[in-house]
């Protein structure tokens, strides 16, 4: 049965770059994402090493303050904006979703592809800043008023850039929230749903309801600059502190729609690997949904110092602690998901494990900044930003490597090198760890974020740091080297399920999937997503 | 971390002590028991899974026990911040002033400084101004910190009780020279802070001019010997024929008595080619017109 031309595979259906770049099919789509994305990341990521030598020794080594200060915005807004709020969702998401749901397509293909699109054309606005107008802009990725309003570099073109971003994320969760309603294959319940579709949806929901809110806020900013319009700085009647809320409203639910996707990839790894199903499969998927609801409500917590009212940072602080607890119950769930398992511990997995101990990491020192006394000494210090990198970093950016290793077989139908994998993620977990721990101490002595330059005492953990980064550096071009040789391996025999234990859907069909997804009708095991008791046999 | 040296200290540490016990042990057992569990349950060593769905008990235990754990490091967290938003009574009122990138205090009396002087053991509360953008004090040795913004209204009190130097930090990103805008607070004995008190302030010597640029942070961006840094250097300025952007359009002034004082008055209106605009705010109420009398003053003998 699998001869006809429908079984064609999505690479081999249609060629020349037209076919990719006007394509409906969600796997191209995906890896348009992927291609886009890889190549803003390493952007983002050369821009954080130049920033990190600059800092290796107290005063001037390299640039300018105000080119560096350029240069911490631009890694900002690429890393944020072009990375990690689409990462996920955007490739895996777009790729495996409806394979996992066991459909053909999303709801919307053509809504898809004009979401790269959009995706596309705000991320040439944001590198123009780079040759056009008044040089990049120096506000910081956060654009705080008044300085974003005051300042002369580019900032106008910058925030309409994320705002042209900002769509292209809400047009992908709204295609995402109707796909997995709609599209679910007969007999898959919503309770039936590999956990990655449950983050996606509480994912979704944030990217629809909260993106608008940013969107506006920034073209608040423009109105202000072009227009003046008062609406931000006080010198024209406007309240720089209406700015900060706006901001996070919803960059705070943004933090989620980072991290949230990353759940799903782990929640999907483990089973795999430890050849049993999930633990606590409920709590999981419930717990995504909590997170995302809560999520909307703490985004004061990054405002402990902007002057609100004692009352109101009281009751910011107790409800970020309320994050913790439904954070906590995953990673309970995870670690038990490896009780009496069967584990084979392949690169993704050692990503997998690399991210929960990262992320517990981050998560607990998230807890440190949500106590109100804590957080007054070390707000705005470097411990935030260890904190941070520690969590999409060390979380969302070890998931996604870690899921561009569980599903580089099926998307390509060939496999890596898997020594130089594993040796390639434990360089990038040494040097990840040596590139951001000593953040955290900086910030415990109180060496500030954004600092172009420190006093003397700082001086160790920054060259710590930056030799961490260079360590760091080798590990990601191994990693990316290896994945990239893997394409000229000579093609070994990729059969439909390589890991041997993968359970959802995605596992069942050809690897490379073909055009139309399937070949035959995918089979629901019995109970659930994960039921190991009762995997379907899987003939090649 | 550096010694605490305000009556905060304690709390925020006791906090920040109690959290950083939680997460280590948190991390570190979770940590243990993963690796535990890849080794013990290897397929080499266990190739047979056994399928366990879930535990009732188990989900309620560690929700219950996280909930109870986040709500005691809630409270420590509460209470060592509770005492930083009641101002006692006596406390001596000091109004602090940020602007980019100075910070300057006023005392009651009057006495302007670059730098904070107060006695030890008696409380004092910060008014905190900005005069541009967004700055924040920091002080890392109090355990202090809190936003200037302009246009608000925001407070903060100390109670310091050690003796000695701390550096003030500005912790919010302010621009070009954020990381250079630092300054320090000395606590004092009660002696030694009425002595310094009542010092005259500063050299008497210096022109009046130059006080006034120094009081106004001018000298941050204008160089004196030529060298560029934000803004142009004054020296030489005066009777120099310069181009300046004014709407964008490019056109000659000469620098005399007129531009300076529109330059200080509308900075933004001539913008002198090869700098940037928006970086500079209006003086205007800030520095009186005899002030600038004096400042022209000044520039005019700057050769």
């Amino acid at each position: 049965m699998t001869s006809s031309a429908l079984n064609l595979n999505y690479l081999q259906a249609k060629k020349g770059i037209f076919s990719w770049i006007f394509s409906v099919d969600h796997k191209r789509i995906g890896l348009l994402y992927l291609y886009s994305l890889i190549t803003f990341f390493l952007v983002g990521a050369t821009l954080g090493i130049l920033m990190r030598l600059e800092l290796l020794n107290p005063g001037k080594d390299l640039f300018e303050a105000q080119t560096y200060n350029q240069i911490f915005t631009m890694h900002g807004v690429i890393m944020i904006f072009l990375f990690i709020i689409p990462s996920i969702p955007a490739v895996f998401g777009n790729f495996f979703l409806p394979i996992m749901l066991g459909t053909d397509d999303v709801s919307f293909p053509r809504l898809n592809l004009l979401s790269w699109w959009i995706y596309v054309i705000g991320a040439i606005m944001a590198i123009s800043t780079l040759m056009f107008g008044d040089g990049p802009a120096d506000t910081g990725w956060t654009f705080y008023a008044p300085y974003s309003v005051k300042t002369g570099t580019n900032v106008t073109m910058a925030v309409l850039a994320a705002f042209v971003l900002g769509f292209s994320s809400i047009l992908t969760g709204l295609n995402f929230i109707v796909t997995i309603h709609r599209l679910r294959t007969p007999g898959m319940t919503f309770l039936k749903m590999p956990l990655f579709a449950w983050a996606l949806y509480a994912t979704s929901w944030i990217q629809l309801l909260a993106t608008p809110i940013i969107g506006i806020t920034l073209l608040m900013i423009a109105a202000e600059r072009v227009l003046g319009v008062g609406l931000f700085d006080p010198s024209i009647g406007g309240d720089p502190i209406l700015y900060q809320h706006l901001f996070w409203i919803y960059s705070h639910p943004a933090v989620y729609i980072m991290a949230l996707p990353a759940f799903g990839i782990i929640s999907e790894v483990l089973p795999t690997f430890s050849n049993r199903t999930i633990f606590g499969y409920k709590a999981i998927a419930f717990s995504s949904l909590a997170i995302a609801f809560v999520g909307y409500f703490v985004w004061g917590h990054h405002m402990f110092t902007s002057g609100m009212s004692g009352t109101a940072r009281i009751i910011y602080s107790i409800l970020t602690f309320m994050v913790a607890i439904p954070t906590a119950i995953k990673v309970f769930n995870w670690v038990a998901t490896l009780y009496k398992g069967s584990i084979d511990v392949q690169p993704p997995l050692l990503y997998a494990l690399g991210f929960i101990f990262q992320f517990m990491i981050g998560g607990l020192s998230g807890v440190v900044l949500g106590a109100l006394a804590a957080d007054i000494h070390l707000h705005d210090t470097y411990f935030v930003v260890g904190h941070f990198h520690y969590v999409m970093f060390g979380g969302t950016g070890f998931a996604f490597f870690g899921a561009l290793h569980y599903w580089y077989p099926k998307i390509w139908g060939r496999m890596y090198n898997k020594l130089v994998a594993n040796i390639a993620f434990f360089i990038l977990f040494i040097g990840f760890n040596l590139l951001y721990f000593p953040m955290m101490i900086l910030g415990l002595m109180g060496m500030p974020r954004r600092y172009y330059d420190y006093l003397p005492e700082f001086h160790l953990p920054n060259m710590i740091s930056t030799f961490g980064s260079w360590v760091m550096a080798i590990g990601l071009l191994l990693m990316l080297g290896n994945l990239i040789a893997g394409f000229r391996r000579k093609r070994e025999k990729i059969g439909r399920n390589p890991w041997g234990t993968g359970i959802t859907l995605e596992w069942q069909t050809l690897s490379p999937p073909p055009v139309a997804n399937f070949d035959r009708m995918p089979v629901l095991p019995k109970d659930g997503p994960y039921d190991y008791d009762h995997k379907p046999e899987i003939k090649e | 971390m550096r010694t605490g040296a305000s009556t905060f200290a304690e709390g925020v540490d006791l906090s920040l002590y109690i959290i950083a016990g939680i997460a280590v042990f948190f991390l570190v057992g979770i940590t243990v028991v993963m690796i535990y569990f890849v080794i013990r349950y290897s397929r080499k060593r266990n190739p047979k899974p056994t399928n366990i769905e879930g535990n009732n008990t188990l989900e309620v235990v560690w929700t219950v026990i996280p909930t109870i754990l986040v709500l005691v490091m809630f409270y420590f967290g509460w209470m060592g911040f509770k005492p930083m938003r009641e101002v006692p009574d006596n406390a001596m009122v000091i109004d602090a002033y940020a602007q980019m990138w100075k910070f300057s205090f006023q005392y009651p009396d009057g006495k302007v400084t670059d730098s904070l002087v107060v006695p030890v053991n008696r409380p004092v509360k910060l008014n905190l101004h900005s005069r541009d953008v967004l700055h924040s004090f920091y002080v890392p040795a109090f355990r202090l910190k809190e936003d200037m913004v302009p246009g608000g209204n925001n407070y903060l009190w100390f109670n310091p009780n050690l003796e000695g130097r701390y550096d003030i930090l500005c912790a919010e990103y302010c621009g070009q020279l954020h990381s250079y805008m630092l300054s320090s607070v000395t606590v004092v004995s009660d002696t030694e802070y009425q002595t310094w008190l009542t010092s005259a302030p500063g050299n008497t010597e210096e022109h009046p001019g130059l006080a006034v640029l120094k009081q106004n942070a001018c000298l941050t961006c204008h160089s004196q010997d030529g060298s560029k840094i934000i803004g142009p250097s004054f020296k030489g300025i005066f009777g120099k024929t310069e181009i300046v952007l004014t709407d964008g359009i490019e056109r000659e002034v000469i620098i005399d008595s007129a531009y300076i004082t529109r330059s200080i008055k509308n900075p933004n209106a001539d913008i002198v080619k090869g700098y940037m605009k928006g970086l500079m705010v209006s003086y205007e109420g800030i520095v009186t017109d005899e002030q600038i009398v004096d400042i022209i003053d000044y520039i005019k003998n700057l050769k």
